[in-house]
C-alpha cells in the first residue's frame, strides 16, 4: 500500500537537450542533398501548361533554360507586358540564342556536351511565334534535345 | 600534473546548425524539373532543300492553326479525338494501304515485330497558342505510349512502366516515337 503512495512533491528532470544539435544537424543534411542552389532570378512571369505524359528531368547539371513570358510585374514599367525571352539573367533577343547555347556547352564536360538540354519555360499563353524563333535558333545552334517544361495535369480534360 | 580541461559549451550547436539549416531551405530550390522530351530535326545544310523521304501513305499531318483547331490527316478533329485517331494511323490494325505500311523486325526479346513506318509530322501556326501546342503534343505522345502500353500488357503481363531495361528497350524500338516538328507556317497572321 505505502509504496503506491504518491510522494506529492517530487521535482521533474529537466528533458537533455544535448541530442537536439544532432537532430537539426540531421535535418540539415537531407536538405542540404535533396535540394540544389537556386541559379537564377527569373525576371518573367510564368504559368506552366498542364500536361498528362510528362517526365522528369534525369540530370539537371545537362539542362539550361530558356523562360518566355511577359516580364515580372516589378519590370513591366521598364519592359512592357509583350513575351520576352530571358536566357541567364536578363532578357535577349532570339538571335543570341546561339551565343548562350555555346556558353553552355563550354561550361559541361566534353563527353557531355552532346547531352545538353534545353528546357523551355514558356507562359502557356505564349503564342508559337516566339517559340518558333527560339526553336529555329537551337536547330541552327545545334541543340535538338529539348523539353517542354510542363506541370503534372490530366491533358485537355 | 594532468590538468583539469574545462568542457566546452556544446549549447550553442543547436543554434549554429539551425542558421545553416535556415541558409538551405531559402538559398534552395526542390522542384523537380518535368516536360515533355522533345528532339529537333537538324537544320538543314545551306539552301539544300530537304529531301523527303517518307512515303505519302506513311505521313499523317497534324496542323494546329492560329485559332487553336486541329487538323489531322485533312479532318478537323477535337483535341479528345487526336489520340484515337494517331494510335489507328500508327498501329493501323486493317493492313490499310492507305496508312503506314509495316516492316517485319526482327527485335531481341520481342522476336519479329511488325513495326510501323508511320511519322506524325506536327505544324502550327506562329499564332497557335502555346497551351495548345503543349496539349496536342501531351496527345501524341500520350497515343504512343497507349501502343506501348498495350503491347508490353500483350507480350509480358506488365505495364511499360513496369519493365526491365531490356524489355523496355525492345518495346520501345517497335513502337518508336516518331514526331517530327515541321517547319512553320505564317498562315494566320500573328
Amino acid at each position: 500500500m505505502a509504496q503506491f503512495r504518491n510522494k506529492g512533491k517530487k521535482s521533474v528532470p529537466g528533458i537533455s537537450t544535448s541530442s537536439l544539435p544532432d537532430i537539426i544537424f540531421m535535418l540539415l543534411f537531407f536538405f542540404m542533398v535533396s535540394t540544389t542552389m537556386r541559379e537564377q532570378e527569373v525576371l518573367v512571369q510564368y504559368t506552366l501548361p498542364t500536361a498528362s505524359e510528362i517526365q522528369k528531368l534525369e540530370n539537371k547539371s545537362l539542362a539550361s533554360y530558356i523562360y518566355i513570358g511577359s516580364p515580372a510585374r516589378h519590370l513591366v514599367g521598364m519592359f512592357g507586358t509583350a513575351p520576352r525571352i530571358q536566357l541567364n539573367d536578363s532578357f535577349r533577343t532570339a538571335q543570341e540564342i546561339g551565343q548562350f547555347i555555346a556558353a553552355e556547352r563550354d561550361k559541361l564536360a566534353e563527353r557531355d556536351r552532346p547531352l545538353l538540354t534545353v528546357t523551355l519555360k514558356a507562359d502557356q499563353n505564349t503564342r508559337m511565334g516566339i517559340i518558333t524563333d527560339v526553336k529555329q535558333e537551337l536547330r541552327k545552334a545545334n541543340a535538338l534535345r529539348i523539353v517542354y517544361a510542363a506541370s503534372q495535369g490530366r491533358g485537355y480534360e | 600534473m594532468a590538468r583539469k580541461v574545462p568542457e566546452i559549451n556544446a549549447s550553442s550547436t543547436a543554434d549554429i546548425a539551425f542558421l545553416l539549416l535556415i541558409f538551405f531551405l531559402v538559398a534552395t530550390t526542390m522542384n523537380v524539373d518535368s516536360g515533355i522530351r522533345r528532339q529537333l530535326p537538324p537544320m538543314p545544310e545551306d539552301n539544300e532543300i530537304e529531301a523527303l523521304d517518307v512515303n505519302r501513305r506513311n505521313l499523317l499531318l497534324v496542323f494546329v492553326n492560329a485559332s487553336d483547331a486541329i487538323m489531322v490527316g485533312g479532318q478537323l478533329l477535337d483535341i479528345s479525338q487526336v489520340k484515337d485517331r494517331v494510335k489507328d494511323f500508327i498501329s493501323n490494325p486493317t493492313n490499310d494501304p492507305n496508312k503506314p505500311e509495316k516492316i517485319n523486325t526482327d527485335i531481341d526479346i520481342l522476336g519479329n515485330y511488325p513495326v510501323s513506318r508511320g511519322v506524325i509530322s506536327l505544324t502550327n501556326d506562329r499564332g497557335t497558342s502555346y497551351n495548345m501546342y503543349v496539349m496536342v503534343q501531351n496527345e501524341l505522345t500520350r497515343a504512343f505510349n497507349e501502343l506501348r502500353n498495350e503491347l508490353a500488357e500483350r507480350k509480358f503481363n506488365k505495364k511499360f512502366s513496369e519493365l526491365s531495361e531490356e524489355q523496355a528497350k525492345a518495346v520501345s524500338e517497335a513502337i518508336p516515337t516518331r514526331i517530327s516538328e515541321a517547319e512553320p507556317r505564317n498562315v494566320g497572321g500573328n
